[in-house]
């Protein structure tokens, strides 16, 4: 296995194994979103994106918008990791005074970017990023991600018309299909389907990719992929809860935090994966 | 003191539903992803029928309730009510406020007991935004007897409706000898000295703060004041009349809700110091629910001292 590949493995595995201890050590909060973008958002911050954690603010760098923003203990995570704010912080998480919000908020933790929470308009504001990182010839890429019940929002379908219209080639987003949402499964509570054909007819490049392997993530992250002119979309197959056996494609992991037992269980699984990782070549 | 039973609204809310799509067929319930929250997954299950799962899409299910309505059916809207006032506001002002149609919206997870989840989730505006649209009545319970008792009333009452409903279980006030009309403020005690106007999970905070001013000598009133519109200006203003200075108390913000609709009355028909307890016109934080109702002044020891407040310029006043 290349050594880049190699490495970001267990990045993500160490995401997901700090997610896992926030998540219980809030005692509420949403494990299988998390879970399931974590490779994807392993390779934006630790190979892909130019950015610089001491200079959060930098005006050329290349921005994320976690848009499915209940998911932001993988995008706490990987700040803390990447070194925007001390690790001792992510255990903080939801509670009283902490810079870590049960959803992302931009005036309070370093290197978020856009306060979201409310589905769909993380993917409106990252839209309007690109907008002026192009009235400012920026060479910057805005990157956001949205999750697959999101996708039912309007505001979703009208950004997605916009972002063509105003040829926004310097946006990536990446959809987190895990098929699940919170009362069921996406195609038995409202369809999304065919969403590839959706969003080439609203003008937007688009690959399909499967969201856990970092070789096919980095080659649809990659720049040479977009098409001048256009934004691209990248529909991530993922599975919700993945790396953690019993939350895996288990509807009633979206909106829970395990207890400290359930995370033990989970850490055992996922520390045994980082070892298998690191022995491996 | 034997343990309180306790009980959410937004399960007293689903469970009133599960009831009255029994005995009344003209029932629909929709909601947006949300129903294991709102509890209006009981009716799904027993009604799967009458259910519409809208997806996460709130403007579209607050226009679809309305098309339901113009086909005869009574509908029962439900999210979050951050999404469904909040997201979905122009879409209820228009095809429910305007339209004057007979929708239901039933919204969860209101003011900032939402908790954890935090300010993006937390709703101290929707008393506010439901109140200045004409034809819609604004209805907050105070425990899980009270909203059972709602819930029938709303599905009784022809025309737009707003029940808010929260997340925490509370202390269940009320029993069934309780009388619930839509329109009406309810005494829960008489008192001479200061009004205490409350809705929702704060008439419980207020029914703590009554024992603090008892214990100095105060003798309060305290009126539940579910329906924040219509307003029952009639009882509100005998008991001000009563006290000479009045506090409003409400898990909202102090801007737009309860207490102003209080201030509104009492500053045309009868003026008088008003003390308001609320969110004082900022957004909270992510916490649990109980430390959040003490760091944003919503504790029986604010209420306390807003009434010792208004009291004192009652006195200073003559
Ligand atoms: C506008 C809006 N409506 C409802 C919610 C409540 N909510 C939070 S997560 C969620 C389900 C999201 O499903 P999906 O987008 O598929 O995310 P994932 O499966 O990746 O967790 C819902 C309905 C919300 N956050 N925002
Ligand atoms: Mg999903």
């Amino acid at each position: 296995m290349p050594d880049k590949i190699k490495e970001l493995k267990i990045k993500a595995t160490q995401l997901r194994i700090d997610i896992i201890k926030m998540l219980s050590a809030a005692g509420s909060g949403h494990s299988g979103g998390s879970l399931s973008a974590a490779d994807i958002v392993a390779c934006l911050y630790f190979s892909v994106m130019r950015h610089n954690p001491q200079n959060p603010r930098w005006e050329e760098r290349d921005r994320f918008v976690l848009s499915k923003g209940h998911a932001c203990p993988v995008l706490y995570a990987a700040l803390a990791e990447a070194g925007y704010f001390p690790k001792e912080e992510l255990l903080t998480l939801r509670k009283l005074n902490s810079i870590l919000q049960g959803h992302p908020d931009m005036n309070k933790t370093p290197g978020v970017e856009f306060s979201s929470g409310s589905l769909g308009q993380g993917f409106a504001a990252a839209f309007g990023m690109a907008l002026g990182y192009k009235l400012d010839n920026k060479p910057g890429r805005i990157f956001v991600m949205l999750g697959d019940g999101e996708c039912q929002e309007g505001i979703v379908w009208e950004t997605a018309m916009g972002a063509s219209h105003y040829k926004l080639d310097n946006l990536t987003a990446i959809l987190d299909y895990n098929n699940l949402q919170i009362d069921g499964k996406v195609s038995e509570i409202m369809e999304i389907a065919p969403i590839v054909d959706k969003f080439r007819a609203f003008g937007w490049t688009v690959y399909e990719i499967d969201g856990h392997n970092i070789e096919e993530i980095l080659w649809a992250l990659s720049t040479e992929r977009i098409v001048a002119g256009k934004p691209t979309m990248i529909i991530a197959r993922t599975v919700k809860g993945k790396g953690v056996s019993f939350m895996e494609n288990q509807v009633d992991w979206h909106g829970k935090a395990p207890t400290p037992q359930e995370a033990e269980l989970a850490l055992k699984e996922l520390y045994e994966e980082l070892e298998r990782l690191k022995e491996d070549g | 003191m034997a343990e309180q039973a306790v009980k959410s609204t937004r399960r007293a809310y689903g469970e009133a539903l599960l009831e009255l799509g029994e005995r009344e067929e003209r029932v629909v319930v929709l909601d947006a992803d949300l129903s294991k929250s709102t509890y209006t997954n009981l009716f799904a299950k027993r009604f799967p029928h009458r259910f519409f799962n809208m997806g996460i899409s709130e403007c579209k299910m607050i226009c679809c309730a309305a098309g339901l309505a113009t086909t005869g059916k009574i509908p029962f809207a439900s999210s979050f009510a951050v999404f469904a006032a909040g997201r979905a506001w122009e879409m209820v002002r228009l095809s429910i406020g305007y339209t004057n149609l007979n929708v239901k919206i039933a919204a969860s997870h209101a003011g900032i007991s939402v908790g954890e989840d935090g300010p993006t989730h937390h709703c101290a505006e929707d008393i506010a935004l439901m109140r200045v649209i004409p034809n819609m009545s604004v209805l907050v319970p105070a425990d899980a007897i009270e909203t059972r008792k709602m819930v029938f009333a709303a599905a009784e009452w022809e025309g737009p409706i707003y029940i808010r409903l929260g997340r925490p279980d509370i202390p269940i006030l009320f029993d069934d000898s309780y009388r619930f009309q839509i329109g009406k403020a309810y005494v829960i005690k008489e008192g001479k000295d200061v009004s205490i106007f409350a809705c929702g999970l704060m008439v419980w905070q207020a029914i703590e703060a009554l024992e603090l001013l008892e214990k100095e000598g105060i003798d309060a009133e305290l009126v539940n004041v579910s329906t924040v519109k219509p307003l029952d200006e009639e009882t509100i203003l005998r008991s001000l009349s009563k006290t000479g200075c009045a506090v409003s108390v409400e898990e909202h913000n102090i801007i737009g809700g309860l207490g102003s609709a209080i201030a509104e009355l009492i500053g045309e028909k009868l003026p008088a110091p008003l003390e308001r307890v609320g969110i004082r016109d900022r957004f909270a934080e992510s916490a649990n629910w109980k430390e959040l109702l003490k760091k944003y002044n919503l504790s029986p020891q604010d209420i306390r001292d807003s009434a010792i407040r208004a009291l004192r310029r009652k006195v200073e006043k003559r």
